[in-house]
């Protein structure tokens, strides 16, 4: 019994480091429970009604549990009734087939109120011109192309707060999954489809973002910061990029797309019409089975600033290590 | 359940003493060969799915009417459903307790099977030939396993049917080889069922 | 010609980690361990003769609990090292490809070689003696059954020191797991151990289901079948509608790396959604399999040990019913995120919850059957109070991850993996331990110490909520799944060590559990046939019951026969009337099984490494084997009166 109160002991010391580790400042932390963007406010606001919706069943249940648990245990002097034959009350178990029914139901609509009201690929209502940002997932990094302003980034990627930001995903590697948790709920990246994914920043901020779906090797890696800025930041950004970055050549994104992983980039001009091809690439004579995934009719950046493509020989992304085979070691 | 039921068949059952409640063997085996033929519709179920999703994505390859020859399709048609016939004789002769009937019905039903898995074949070869292989495109590794899926059902089916008619030919008409042969004229008008399935969906919609 | 041979065994053997060398060392000195003591003791023609070689669902049963808790052990130490790993930030005890490796096989082993095959343990051990069989429907394709997951099992933990593990993720989507990504042989283990386990797994669904409908004791008509019997019937049935689809998928996979098909490679036309959703439609499915016939041990648990009839019987047998049937509608909750529209998902979202309901309902009526018992907290009962409280809220956080639009921001986080091993653990394991706890001196004719299991019960219990706890709230910080590691920055230290020690923590509980074996298998305290007070069949007969289960069966009309029967006799009213002794008919041992099984095992391996010269010989191998086993007409024989009478006095004067 002794060896029993000490691991009731160990429980609760530890549940207090716990809980004193979750109100000492981490409380920030938890970036889903605080959320940056009118999605990830909308997602959170469904997760407390059906957290609600699920206690006014479970709290009863524990309840009741630990009350009948006490109430009928084999003691000798314990004067609660005793009915070993009874087995069946049709009153009580009309009851709770109802009582489930009518919560699942309630969730239900609320349920499907919300998904069509927080359908991904559904532009947001703003005053503001949205800003479209392609997304390709490669292994093992995020490149992030701007066809409005003709630029790229990998590994972390800007907009201005209170823009909607209209996403375009793809991957040019095994299927990932993108996820910026205060602005919203993730998405797959996946080859051949262009998914669309609408976000928004309530305030400026960096926002931490990742890749949520296995990939393989160093998966780990893939997480990536976005930052919203106000339109002025965003502008002068763009600026600074275009004049100060290389620019992104077909020859630079083969190398890129390459297994790797490698530091934050950015690059001042794009090749005529990447991202499509990128999708196209998977999608070749492809009816997508099953589900109904349009393979997008791209808005494709129009001129672009890579009239200088040619001048520029190689934009490489800068800091590539050296792990950028493919060996490993278990094959 | 059955069990009334069961006892009074236990009765003909050759072995010797049976027990208040101690199931007829024979037609046990029956049933749970009645259930391995619902998982096998499922398995065949999950790759007409496939080719389904499939048969669109030719992928630069040859297409389903550039492909199909049907008057081949046909005549393996008409012969795999005479050979179902024919497993239906010999189960008729069986019950006739012709034993000779039985095993000549047999032999002519592997015999209609080796030429169907014969015709098969050779249009498979002549698809490779063309180019056409199970690495061309979606469609054709979707084609390829069913119909060889299907194909291969046959081929075992040739090979246990001829190990039942030496079964047969030894131990003559008892209830354990009885029950063998039902289960194989079973096993034989599914696979027909399904080439039924697999002639609509592949070919007649592939080549319309 | 030595330069070949070590060029050979480099790419062989996996190398390069003193983890794997110090596993290489232990597996050859258990090996020889073994092989010595077999020799040594002169016991190899005992074992191939009662054991390799049984028709006996009762010694398959047992083979089965003790493969599953070796696997445990191996799928155990995997947790463990991972959670090793992520203890503190930055770490790399273990590089990113061996900690992919390492989870992946953690989820298939748990799940395929650890959860399946103590199902199916159960299922063996439990079934037939509950509803008054001689035997399963099949005995030798039991023991086939038995023998595939066991081949099965050894071939995908060979990926260990040979080859190379799989390392995609235990549903290892394409195209990572396609050649184009994953070239290594590691994925074709993945594919073979699997498949040959899997046949197996589908030849005992139909095993049970035929068992299960004709071969129950005269006058047990359906609806008064045992309810843990039900829910065996309703495992196997989602079995039969599963399986071959994952036959099926593990297949085309196969094809797709063997042959160079395009079924969900990325190029010329192949669709990896397409894998997702059929390894889904049979995962989803699987996760019923496993934690219906939980449900049933729990159902019989919690009756036996408050003294009280089930409440609510029929019930309990609609929702185990329609739980099996829903499980089929549901698979793409998985992949709420892949952007089907909301339309499909508002339907799989609604499809998935109505689960919720058959679920909440059982849980009810095990409430209600306490209500107004004698409930007496002995092992088995134990682990259904901490059952209950687990599950319920492992289902509450089920519900919230099916509310679509808000599983976008669940979805591939540390809240998904709390909620799985919440229901997984709190539902099956802790189903599974009650139940081996439950039927223990009815298979081996002693008790467990219960005071030793008292510890492990707590370390277990307590364990888990350390563990997994923190890992909701990881799941809400943004830790994604599957990630080997993390920076500081993030804040995950903190939890992520307590969800460790946690782990640990349940490690110990293991260890404990083990004791309980040794410890109870030294100071063997003999049980009687009927040492919880039981109300069903298999309470009637000795413990550990006669290989022949009945002497002769009783006419059963009643839902809790033996309790009735046990009442009847107090008030001193006429009890059963026995038919008398008859000749038992018994199916004869047969070596086919071990050695067909075998050959799969070989035609796997060969095609693992392409070998044909091996693989081809086993698959003629798996033909020589069922042609040999349709030409033998001598595969049963008669147990005489006598010997029935000797064996059953021998038992009585034991008891």
């Amino acid at each position: 019994m002794n060896l029993i109160r000490g691991i009731r002991r160990l429980a609760a010391v530890s549940s207090l480091i716990g809980m004193t580790m979750l109100l000492s400042g981490c409380m920030d932390k938890f970036v889903v429970l605080d959320p940056k963007g009118v999605v990830g406010r909308q997602q959170l606001d469904l997760m407390i009604i059906s957290l609600l919706l699920c206690l006014v069943v479970i709290v009863p249940v524990l309840i009741l549990t630990f009350v009948i648990a006490w109430r009928y245990r084999n003691k000798t002097e314990n004067k609660a009734a005793y009915k070993p034959q009874w087995e069946h009350s049709t009153k009580l178990e009309v009851v709770w087939w109802g009582i489930p029914i009518v919560i699942i139901l309630i969730l239900a609509v609320v349920t499907a109120q919300y998904t069509y009201k927080l359908e991904p690929s559904k532009p947001l209502q703003s005053e503001a011109k949205p800003i479209v940002i392609q997304v390709t997932s490669l292994d093992w990094k995020w490149l992030f192309q701007y066809p409005g302003q003709g630029i790229a980034t990998v590994n972390y990627v800007k907009f201005p707060a209170n823009v909607p930001v209209q996403f375009e995903l793809t991957s040019d590697a095994p299927m990932n999954s993108f996820w910026i948790p205060q602005l919203g709920g993730q998405i797959y990246t996946m080859s051949g489809m262009a998914m669309k994914l609408n976000l928004m920043a309530d305030e400026p901020g960096t926002y931490r973002g990742s890749g949520a779906n296995f990939s393989g090797k160093d998966f780990a890696k893939m997480h990536f910061n976005a930052d919203a800025t106000s339109q002025a930041d965003f502008d002068k950004w763009v600026e600074q990029v275009k004049s100060k970055s290389p620019p992104l050549t077909q020859d630079g994104y083969d190398r890129l797309a390459a297994p790797g992983v490698m530091e934050k980039a950015d690059y001042s001009s794009i090749p005529n019409g990447l991202f499509d091809r990128i999708v196209n690439k998977y999608s070749g004579g492809h009816s997508m089975g099953g589900m109904d995934m349009s393979v997008h009719p791209n808005p494709a950046p129009g001129s672009m600033q890579g009239m200088n493509m040619s001048v520029h020989p190689n934009p490489a992304p800068s800091s590539m290590p050296a792990g950028m085979d493919m060996s490993q070691n278990h094959h | 359940m059955a069990h009334g039921n069961a006892h009074a068949q236990s009765n003909s059952h050759s072995h010797a003493p049976s027990h208040e409640g101690h199931v007829d063997l024979e037609s046990l085996r029956l049933m749970g060969f009645w259930i391995f033929l619902i998982t096998d519709c499922i398995l065949f179920g999950s790759l007409f799915a496939t080719y389904i999703v499939l048969h669109g994505n030719t992928a630069g390859g040859p297409t389903a009417s550039e492909l199909f020859h049907m008057p081949g399709v046909i005549a393996e048609t008409f012969i795999l459903l005479t050979s179902s016939f024919t497993s239906g004789l010999a189960v008729l002769s069986m019950n006739q307790g012709n034993r000779k009937g039985l095993i000549g019905w047999l032999v002519v039903t592997a015999l209609l099977g080796a030429s169907f898995i014969t015709l098969e074949v050779t249009e498979f070869v002549k698809m490779v030939h063309e180019g056409a292989t199970i690495g061309t495109s979606g469609f054709l590794s979707g084609f390829f396993t069913l119909v060889g899926t299907h194909g291969l059902h046959v081929s075992l089916g040739l090979v246990w049917m001829t190990a039942l008619m030496i079964q047969l030919g030894r131990h003559g008409i008892t209830p354990v080889t009885r029950r063998k042969v039902n289960i194989i004229s079973l096993y034989w008008h599914f696979l027909d069922v399904v080439w039924i399935f697999v002639f609509t969906i592949v070919y007649m919609l592939g080549v319309m | 010609m030595w330069e070949k041979i070590q060029q050979f065994a480099s790419g062989f053997f996996v190398t390069g980690d003193p983890l794997i060398y110090g596993a290489d060392v232990s597996i050859v000195l258990t090996m020889i361990a073994v092989v010595s003591a077999l020799t040594y003791f002169k016991k190899w023609t005992w074992l191939w003769k009662e054991w390799l070689t049984t028709v006996d669902h009762k010694r398959i049963g047992i083979m089965y609990v003790i493969a599953s808790l070796l696997m445990l052990f191996r799928g155990g130490v995997d947790a463990l090292l991972m959670r090793t790993q992520l203890a503190v930030p930055n770490n790399d005890f273990l590089s990113p490809s061996h900690y992919n490796a390492i989870f992946t096989t953690h989820g298939v082993i748990m799940i395929l070689f650890m959860a399946m095959p103590l199902m199916f343990g159960l299922f063996n051990l439990v079934v037939p003696l509950q509803i008054g069989a001689r035997d399963v429907a099949y005995p030798f394709l039991n023991s086939l059954s038995f023998w595939l997951f066991f081949w099965g099992a050894m071939l995908f933990n060979m990926s260990f020191v040979i080859g190379g593990s799989p390392d995609a993720g235990w549903l290892s989507y394409p195209p990572l797991s396609e050649v184009s990504h994953s070239p290594g042989v590691g994925q074709d283990f993945y594919i073979w151990g699997i498949q040959i386990s899997g046949i197996g797994s589908l030849m005992t669904g139909i095993n049970f289901v035929v068992t299960i409908l004709k071969m129950r004791a005269p006058g047990m008509k359906m609806m008064k079948m045992p309810i843990f019997t039900w829910s065996v019937l309703s495992s196997s049935l989602t079995i039969l509608l599963a399986f071959p689809i994952l036959t099926v998928t593990l297949a085309l996979l196969f094809i797709d790396r063997y042959l160079g098909a395009h079924f969900f490679t990325l190029t010329a036309g192949g669709n990896p959604m397409m894998y997702i959703n059929l390894i889904w439609m049979w995962g989803h499915p699987e996760v019923y399999i496993v934690v219906l016939p939980a449900f049933g041990v729990f159902s019989e648990v919690v009756a036996t040990f408050s003294r009280k009839r089930l409440f609510g019987y029929a019930s309990t047998v609609f929702a185990l019913m329609s739980i099996s049937v829903f499980s089929f509608f549901t698979w793409a909750h998985h992949f709420f995120t892949m952007g089907s529209g909301a339309d499909v998902n508002i339907f799989f979202a609604i499809s998935t919850m109505l689960i919720a309901i058959p679920t909440g309902v059982k849980v009810f009526n095990w409430l209600f059957t306490m209500y107004r018992g004698r409930i007496s907290f002995q092992g088995p009962m134990l682990w259904m109070m901490g059952f209950i409280p687990c599950f319920v809220v492992g289902g509450m956080t089920g519900l919230l991850l099916s509310v679509a639009p808000a599983d976008f921001q669940f979805h591939n986080s540390y809240f998904l993996i709390a909620h799985f091993h919440q229901v997984l653990i709190g539902g099956v394991a802790f189903g599974y331990f009650s139940g081996l706890y439950y039927w223990w001196p009815k298979v081996f004719g002693f008790k467990l110490n219960e005071k030793i299991g008292k510890w492990a019960f707590w370390l277990w219990n307590i364990g888990f909520y350390v563990c997994f706890m923190p890992q909701y709230a990881l799941g809400l910080m943004g830790m994604t799944r599957r990630v080997n590691t993390y920076s500081w920055d993030t804040g995950w230290w903190g939890l992520n060590l307590v969800s460790t020690i946690g782990g640990f923590l349940m490690g110990i509980g293991f260890l404990f559990q083990v004791w309980q074996i040794l410890h109870s298998v030294k100071f063997m305290e003999r049980a009687s046939g009927d040492p919880w007070g039981g109300r069903t069949l298999e309470w009637s007969i000795p413990s550990p019951a006669p290989v022949y289960n009945f002497a002769s069966l009783p006419t059963v009309d009643e839902k809790d026969p033996w309790w009735e029967e046990k009442e009847r006799r107090e008030r001193g009213e006429p009890a059963w009337t026995l038919p008398p002794l008859e000749p038992i008919h018994m199916p004869k041992n047969s070596g086919i099984p071990i050695i067909m099984a075998f050959c799969f095992f070989l035609t796997g391996f060969g095609f693992v490494f392409h070998w044909l010269w091996i693989a081809i010989p086993g698959l003629v191998g798996v033909a020589g084997c069922m042609l040999a086993h349709s030409f033998n007409y001598n595969t049963d024989y008669y147990i005489p009166v006598d010997e029935i009478k000797r064996t059953e006095a021998a038992a009585r004067g034991a008891v």
